[in-house]
């Protein structure tokens, strides 16, 4: 029996494109800080995507309020970290690590227990109708940001790296940021948990086979409208950990974060094929590199060039790298 | 009076502005297989979804087991040991054919879980599904696909199995492997419904037919009674069995 077969040629993209990008830059050094952080910049977009697709891919659900959650976990972090002076201001790093944690897995809670109350009230009475859940899952956003500004008032907040997380390491003339490593790092759980779970497990399996057709499983005895509640839940705390790991990344929070986030969101899914974990991955690395290296390169044409990498992609692959059978 | 499993009275379906069915009254007794026949857009697959609960009865009753079931929804209908292949197979294509089996296995939470015994019966049945076992679904052939889809409805002993055109551009020699399944199945006391446009397939499997036209059944009885009177199967399908 043979095992399935992979499609490598997406995959290869990113080391492609990291590599066509190298006698441009010129500098080995400068190039590898600059993948380093796009790489980074890519995880956070990845873990604030993959429950965005999920949704869309299960339920033909367009979610523009997806934002709400990245500022709300961005906030409710910097309240849970700002408790914790004493171990965020330690030079010792599993003390800051053991004040990072705790703040991610309360801004997951918070923003899951948003999410479950957003599909039920703004989202469950919209199925089926693309207009009306553009209108209202933005209007719900516009909503969250209105409500993050009554609790924690309108302006910006610092969110200042824990202390062992700021600075870089050395790799020869290169400089690392070593909270760009720890994006890394969480990124790559969050796919690992993700990817074991959609391949390996039974409720996996169920979202896969959701995502390609909903009335078949539905046939097959399975509610498919409890499992899009599960996905909506664990797709806003992953964007609550997202907001998290963007506020620290930017080192400030404000209530329009979420909304500005949103369109390269848009972009990373549409590029990873509605519906596609895997393709989201790829999709999100694709945007965070040519994010930094347009920056460094082109700074004028940075703002516009991952709208032009979607449309390349497009032009190969109409549905997205992955696209999604019998969608 | 025969012992129902299943049975449509007066039942009128609506897709949207369109009134597809006007009264369906149908009865599929238990342990037999039953046929329904009819030309093109005489409303067999719509009957077939109303019974799963896929479209909305607008009127009318479907009854399992005694049981009013017009008013519950596909997974609740599915539950009561229904199995229900649609007319286009429904088919994960992203999906291994372990996994396609595993998804209808519901008391199975992984592959090793499946009845190893029943597994071994079915690949018997469709030699097809076990050479194929770890390859996408998508990659398979028609003729391959609509295996696994019959595959995958009985991977559990289902009371009730529902499938929508199983010949359906399928080769003669699969279609010959597809009436020896389903005679099988027939012979282990599970009771089916088939929609058919293929009457030698109705023919030489039906116990029970049914035929439909304009959204209603205008003929049940036995499949042998319809298959000796040519006159009936002129004046009911336009041809002769």
């Amino acid at each position: 029996m043979k095992s399935v077969d992979l499609d490598w040629k997406p995959l290869a993209l990113v080391p492609a494109l990291a590599l066509l990008v190298l006698p441009l830059i010129g500098s080995p050094s400068t190039w590898l800080t600059l993948t380093v952080a796009g790489l980074a910049m890519g995880m956070i977009i990845f873990i604030i995507a993959s429950g965005l697709t999920l949704v869309f891919g299960l339920m033909d659900v367009l979610n523009f309020g997806h934002g709400v959650f990245i500022a709300l976990g961005a906030f409710v972090a910097s309240s849970v970290l700002g408790l914790m002076g004493d171990w965020t201001g330690s030079g010792e790093l599993w003390r800051n690590l053991l004040a990072v944690f705790p703040a991610m897995l309360v801004a997951m809670l918070v923003a899951g227990a948003v999410g479950l109350a957003f599909e039920r009230f703004i989202v469950r009475p919209v199925y089926g109708q693309h207009l009306k859940q553009i209108l209202i899952t933005m209007g719900g956003m516009i909503i969250g940001e209105e409500l993050i500004k009554v609790i924690w008032g309108p302006a910006q907040i610092p969110l200042p790296l824990p202390e062992a997380l700021r600075g870089s390491i050395l790799l020869g003339d290169a400089a690392i940021e070593k909270y760009r490593l720890l994006a890394v790092v969480v990124g790559l759980l969050v796919f690992a948990a993700l990817a074991w779970t959609l391949t390996r497990t039974k409720i996996g399996l169920l979202i896969r086979a959701g995502v390609q057709d909903r009335e078949m499983v539905e046939s097959l005895g399975y509610r498919i409208k409890r499992l899009f509640v599960g996905v909506f839940v664990l797709g806003s705390a992953l964007a609550g950990l997202g907001g998290v790991m963007w506020g620290l990344y930017q080192q400030n929070v404000t209530p329009q974060m979420g909304a500005q986030v949103n369109v390269l969101i848009f972009i990373v899914i549409i590029i990873g094929g509605l519906g596609s974990t895997g393709g989201a991955l790829i999709g999100a690395l694709m945007v965070g590199l040519m994010a930094n290296y347009t920056g460094f390169l082109a700074p004028k044409v940075a703002m516009f060039s991952n709208i032009g990498l979607m449309v390349a992609i497009l032009l190969w692959r109409p549905q997205g790298v992955y696209p999604v059978a019998n969608r | 009076m025969k012992d129902e499993l299943l049975s449509l009275s007066g039942v009128h379906t609506h897709i949207g502005a369109y009134h597809i069915l006007h009264g369906v009254d149908l009865v599929v007794p238990r342990g037999q297989l039953t046929m329904l026949l009819g030309r093109n857009g005489a409303g067999k697959t719509t009957t077939l979804r109303t019974i799963m609960g896929l479209w909305k009865a607008s009127q009318g009753q479907v009854s399992f087991n005694g049981r009013d079931i017009t008013a519950l929804n596909t997974p609740e209908i599915a539950g009561l040991n229904i199995a229900y292949v649609p007319e286009n197979m429904g088919i994960f294509a992203d999906l291994t054919v372990q996994e396609n089996m595993l998804l209808a296995a519901r008391q199975a939470k992984r592959a090793g879980q499946m009845d190893a015994a029943r597994l071994q019966w079915i690949f018997s049945l469709f030699p097809a599904v076990e050479k194929f076992w770890n390859h996408p679904a998508g990659k398979l052939s028609g003729g391959q696909k609509q295996m696994l889809a019959v595959a995958r409805a009985i991977v559990e002993p289902r009371e009730l199995l529902i499938v929508d055109e199983p010949s359906k551009g399928l080769a003669p020699a699969i279609i010959n492997n597809m009436i020896d399944a389903f005679a099988q199945l027939k012979g282990s006391g599970t009771t089916i419904l088939l929609v058919e446009q293929n009457i030698n397939f109705a023919k030489r499997l039906g116990d029970q037919v049914a035929v439909m036209d304009n959204g209603r059944v205008v003929h049940a009885g036995s499949m042998q009674a319809l298959a000796e009177d040519e006159a009936l199967q002129q004046s009911l399908l336009g041809l002769a069995v």
